[in-house]
């Protein structure tokens, strides 16, 4: 009953919510990045994670630094924190917690199958994955030759077989197709959350609302931004399109027939949580489409804090993370090739 | 006693006894469920927390120390309850003086274990919070305290009218 979690939640929850809370309490600072970005090489950065939460992790490196090293060492740290809690919760957090991870098992079998089709090595490609979306088998994606295959020989036995029911064609991969696969994947993916969420019901229901519409509807500009100019047709751009958020259903049909970013926004501009968005983005420009997203992204991961007793808080805590990591990573690349001006562009603070 | 069959003659036909005894038990037994509810609410938050502040376990005793009081409050009115029971002759066990004595000890029973009930679940759910707040910054913890300070009042209440209540549960004199 919605209001009344408070009286039951922490029978099976209240001990991983507050472990989730304290690893709140570690994320990095705007006083943090701003030292990172004063730093002159790798080893300096380095220097300054090790007073964070990140120490232990980074602490055995050896000099010289990569900046792929730095970014593994501090998924792994993610990784480590999420199997803890993964093994300590019980039913339903512990699918709420596994769901978070679907989408990364998403991308790695996207990126195990497009570096197939590119000739790369399978090894190669394994380490290029996430730890977090790994499962058994996956090293036999390189195998299949087109999408029943990849559905029968592997997929069908991960928690992603029922996302593929609407994309089983014998069509071979291309890159077209295989984007194609990843958004109908990730759609499927999302409305199964959502709707998982909506069975939660109380405030869990609510707070997971809110940011899975925001994701959805931001992938649809996604979409349709990417696909502006390319062979894809409008019916199957509205095809990829989520069945919920607040573009739901009259914003899908005004972005289909979209056929460049003016007309984005304006199909954009008639929703004040976006408006503001695209606001702050002069005409014809979209590379700061992404940060602003990001920007607003994490304004409402940060809100899923201000209450208890729901499981908002995790996805929030997962999201967070990986921002804070796509951060590191952009200032590491920026310090490791001195271009320190263009630090700024793309670091999004968190508190 | 008049043959009728009746709700209320039934009612009426129950020992003043039962009510009494029932409302001992309902005084000490939701008061302890209160107790204990609040208890597990705020010490699973407080463990989970303090993993990454330790500094937070000793001053956070004291929410649990709240709830622990409830507990105690029931314990004391029950014993206090127990002993305004007396025995009466068996012609003067369906006098009227015998019923009102009967039911106020019942009353009394139930207003102390729901009141604490309801503190205990309150105290514990701040306390939860006011271990997480306090993990995460530190002056925050005097400040919920005042709130806890005023859920443990509505346990008080209770035990207050309660005693009042049963103070006047005096049983007819033996000899009529």
């Amino acid at each position: 009953m919605y209001g009344f979690e408070a009286m039951t939640f922490n029978i099976h929850g209240g001990y991983l919510e507050a472990i989730v809370r304290g690893h709140r309490a570690g994320l990095l600072t705007a006083a943090d990045y701003n030292n990172l970005c004063q730093c002159e090489t790798l080893d300096d950065i380095k220097m300054h994670l090790s007073a964070t939460d990140y120490g232990p992790y980074l602490q055995n490196e050896p000099s010289p630094l990569h900046t792929t090293t730095v970014v593994e060492k501090c998924t792994l740290k993610l990784v480590d924190e999420y199997k803890h809690m993964l093994c300590q919760a019980t039913e339903p957090l512990s699918t709420f917690l596994e769901y978070i991870t679907y989408g990364h098992m998403i991308d790695n079998v996207v990126l195990i199958v497009t570096g197939t089709l590119h000739e790369r090595d399978v090894q190669e490609l394994l380490e290029k994955c996430h730890p977090l979306g790994m499962f058994d088998s996956i090293a036999t994606l390189a195998v299949a030759q087109n999408m029943r295959e990849l559905y029968r020989l592997v997929l069908v036995d991960t928690p992603l077989a029922p996302y593929f029911s609407e994309c089983i064609t014998s069509e071979d991969l291309d890159d077209m197709n295989i984007e194609i696969m990843r958004n109908t994947l990730y759609k499927a993916y999302l409305e199964d959350f959502y709707k998982f969420c909506q069975k939660l019901g109380g405030a869990t229901a609510e707070i997971m609302s809110d940011l899975l519409a925001f994701e959805a509807d931001r992938r649809a500009v996604n979409i349709t931004i990417n696909s502006i100019g390319t062979e894809l047709t409008r019916d199957d751009r509205r095809k990829l399109y989520s069945n919920f958020g607040l573009l739901y259903p009259y914003g899908h049909e005004e972005l289909a027939v979209c056929e460049d970013i003016d007309q984005v926004r304006g199909a954009m501009e008639k929703y004040p949580p976006y408006q503001s968005i695209f606001s702050k983005l002069s005409y014809g420009e979209s590379q700061m489409l992404d940060k602003a997203f990001y920007e607003e992204e994490v304004k409402r991961l940060c809100l899923a804090f201000e209450q208890q007793f729901h499981y908002g808080v995790f996805f929030a805590y997962m999201r967070l993370r990986e921002q804070e990591i796509r951060n590191l990573m952009w200032i590491s690349e920026c310090v490791a090739q001195n271009q320190k001006s263009r630090v700024h562009d793309s670091v999004v603070f968190i508190f | 006693m008049a043959g009728s069959s009746s709700w209320s003659t039934a009612l009426i036909m129950i020992s003043p006894y039962t009510f009494s005894a029932i409302g001992i038990a309902i005084a000490i037994g939701v008061s302890v469920l209160g107790a204990a509810w609040g208890i597990y609410i705020t010490g699973s938050s407080l463990i989970g927390a303090a993993i990454k502040a330790p500094r937070i376990t000793s001053k956070n005793l004291i929410s649990v120390i709240f709830c622990e009081a409830v507990a105690i409050y029931g314990v004391i009115v029950a014993i206090i309850l127990q002993t305004k029971l007396e025995s009466v002759p068996s012609s003067q066990i369906y006098a009227p003086e015998s019923l009102r004595a009967g039911y106020s000890i019942f009353a009394s029973g139930i207003i102390v274990g729901f009141a604490n009930l309801v503190c205990g679940l309150c105290v514990g759910i701040i306390g939860s919070s006011c271990a997480l707040s306090d993990a995460q910054n530190s002056s925050l913890f005097v400040k919920i305290l005042v709130i806890e300070i005023f859920g443990s009042a509505l346990g008080l209440f209770g035990v207050i009218v309660g005693i009042i209540m049963s103070a006047q549960a005096t049983w007819p004199a033996k000899s009529v």
